[in-house]
């Protein structure tokens, strides 16, 4: 036999569990914002690159990762960086960034990879504007 | 003594927090010296050894206590011993599979489950079998479940299914949405926390109810409430990892109205439980005691870090800094580690009753961890502010300048680190002999 407040706790579990359910499937299946664009087959072989080459550990992207290296959300489209840089980058090395042996179509996909992620968005968001309500309405790259 | 399970579990774990501060320490190193070994092992590599050695501390260690809990300090009969043996090889084979993962390279998962992702089945798998003779031997034996019981219920529940969530990028719809993709592998990551601190602090409320031999303290309403608020948490408080990810604003809101608040209601009853703890009961479980109070330190310190940057216009300032490492260090070692260290004190204790420990160098050591702990936080958080001054407040200063800038702050990280290992070196050391007389 199981007691009132035994009975009472399973109640409050089901109901948050119910609505875990229902918050879960609008994140799972709800647009991020927008139309999002899909990653090209390329820019999916840059991503899997990224992931067994433990770029992360290092690199940040809109400020999760590693901190020993930059974030790189926005590279691809600044104007002293882009494509060329990052390709440099990655088979050159620099101080605690180890050499890539990545050959022309691994660096491409790597460069297709960070061009899509370039396009979702910015980091940092120098544009945001502050609410006096301690909310932050951030810029979105499509807005005008 | 049928439960050597549990202790072998917990020599597991122990062995697992030497190894892991010491890869924690080498991989720091190149923060002041970039070259070095950096052909060898260079931080790309290092850091998922680091990473998942010290999370499988903080799992084993807690999984290790409550079997030990449930079978030897409350008496229950474990629905099956040989389930318990299977999760506990499961677990050990899939450790060595995920070093022999990372050293062959196969890393193809990502941040904090780096290995290669089939290993991730046989952890799912022990997590099930765990659960299996969780509730079944609970069920049969106790009707109505203290806090903890509730607590450690949910944990396992919650670790099977965010371990899965972890892993949804595999599926084509996921991966090829960047921003969906990204929220839901920090949602993952942010619930799998969440699961495990309802592991660590149940075990927690377990040690104070046990201490004061007062298991009110396990039923009231202000604890179940802790619990519920806890759990609410762990499915929708997340998102403060995700402020700055363009993602539906509604998402933000629900995580900004809950964030932050349970360790509100952890701090008080840890504080109202030391305030009515008789002298004798301090006397008698010293080193738990000693260690239950620094926690509460750290869950004071750290919740006033989180409850700063749970707001959104801090958040935006912070995130991307050395302050969220600062509060992610703040709470591993600050509140997990020494609520469980202070668990296997207690265990230690009840194993071997009669087992003479050195307290006074225990003393120290708890002193120097602290102590180390609390200057290594404040190095983190020195480099925080100062990268976060580089990204909002300066121009035309590149990143590796401002890491050069960062170079005296990086030292006092190292050097504050290096004495952190040592003092958790000792205490391990002498909780692992202890530990290892005991299942002779």
């Amino acid at each position: 036999m199981k007691t009132r407040t035994t009975k009472y706790n399973v109640l409050v579990i089901l109901l948050l569990l119910m609505t875990f359910i229902i918050y879960n499937i609008s994140v799972y299946t709800g647009n991020p914002y927008k139309q999002p664009v899909k990653l090209s087959e390329t820019a999916l072989q840059g991503q899997l690159l990224w992931q067994k080459n433990n770029c992360w550990s290092c690199h940040q992207i809109y400020g999760l990762g590693g901190y020993l290296g930059p974030d790189l959300t926005n590279i691809y489209s600044n104007p002293n960086k882009g494509a060329g840089y990052i390709k440099a980058f990655l088979n050159s090395g620099v101080k605690s960034m180890p050499k890539f042996d990545f050959s022309e179509s691994q660096k491409e996909a790597v460069v297709s990879y960070l061009k899509h992620i370039d396009s979702t968005g910015f980091y940092p968001n120098f544009e945001a504007k502050f609410k006096p309500n301690g909310w932050v309405e951030l810029k979105y790259k499509d807005e005008k | 003594m049928k439960n050597k399970t549990a202790l072998l579990f917990l020599i597991i774990a122990l062995s697992a927090l030497l190894l892991g501060v010491f890869f924690g320490l080498f991989a720091s190193l190149q923060y002041i010296i970039p070259d070095f070994l950096k052909e060898l092992v260079p931080f790309n590599k290092m850091r998922p050894f680091h990473v998942t050695t010290v999370i499988s501390w903080i799992v084993l260690c807690a999984t290790g206590s409550i079997y030990f809990f449930i079978t030897k300090e409350e008496g229950f009969k474990l629905f099956s011993y040989r389930l318990f043996k299977t999760h506990f090889i499961l677990f050990v084979l899939t450790g060595i599979g995920i070093y022999v993962s990372f050293l062959t390279g196969k890393m193809e998962g990502r941040e904090y489950l780096a290995y290669t992702p089939i290993l991730t089945i046989p952890i799912v798998i022990g997590w099930i079998l765990f659960g299996i003779n969780y509730f079944k031997t609970l069920s049969k034996n106790i009707k109505n479940w203290p806090v903890y019981y509730w607590m450690w219920g949910t944990g396992i529940v919650f670790m099977i299914y965010h371990l899965c969530e972890a892993h949804f990028w595999m599926i084509p719809s996921f991966r090829s949405h960047f921003i969906k993709d990204i929220s839901v592998q920090w949602k993952s990551y942010g619930s799998f926390v969440g699961s495990w601190n309802m592991l660590v602090y149940g075990i927690a409320i377990y040690l104070m109810s046990k201490i004061k031999k007062d298991s009110t303290l396990a039923y009231g309403k202000t604890v179940f409430f802790f619990y519920f608020l806890g759990l609410t948490n762990l499915m929708f408080g997340w998102a403060h990892h995700t402020y700055i990810i363009p993602t539906q604003p509604w998402i933000r809101y629900v995580a900004y109205a809950i964030s932050m608040t349970e360790w509100v209601v952890l701090a008080h009853i840890i504080y109202s439980w030391i305030k009515t703890l008789s002298n004798e009961d301090k006397k008698k479980y010293c080193m738990v005691y000693k260690f239950l109070r620094a926690a509460d330190f750290w869950v004071f310190l750290n919740i006033i870090l989180a409850l700063l940057f749970s707001i959104p216009v801090i958040n935006f300032f912070t995130h991307g800094t050395h302050i969220t490492v600062a509060h992610s260090m703040g709470t591993t070692i600050g509140i997990n580690t020494t609520i469980l260290l202070a668990a296997v004190f207690f265990i230690v204790q009840k194993s071997l009753p009669n087992y003479k420990i050195d307290t006074l160098f225990i003393k120290r050591s708890y002193k120097a961890f602290n102590v180390s702990l609390f200057f290594f936080f404040c190095a983190l958080l020195v480099a925080g502010v100062k990268k976060s001054n580089w990204m909002y407040f300066t121009k035309e200063v590149h990143f590796s300048e401002m890491q050069d800038s960062l170079y005296y702050v990086y030292i006092a990280f190292f050097v504050f680190g290096l004495s952190l290992v040592f003092s958790i070196i000792s205490l391990a050391t002498v909780l692992l002999k202890a530990l290892l007389k005991a299942v002779k």
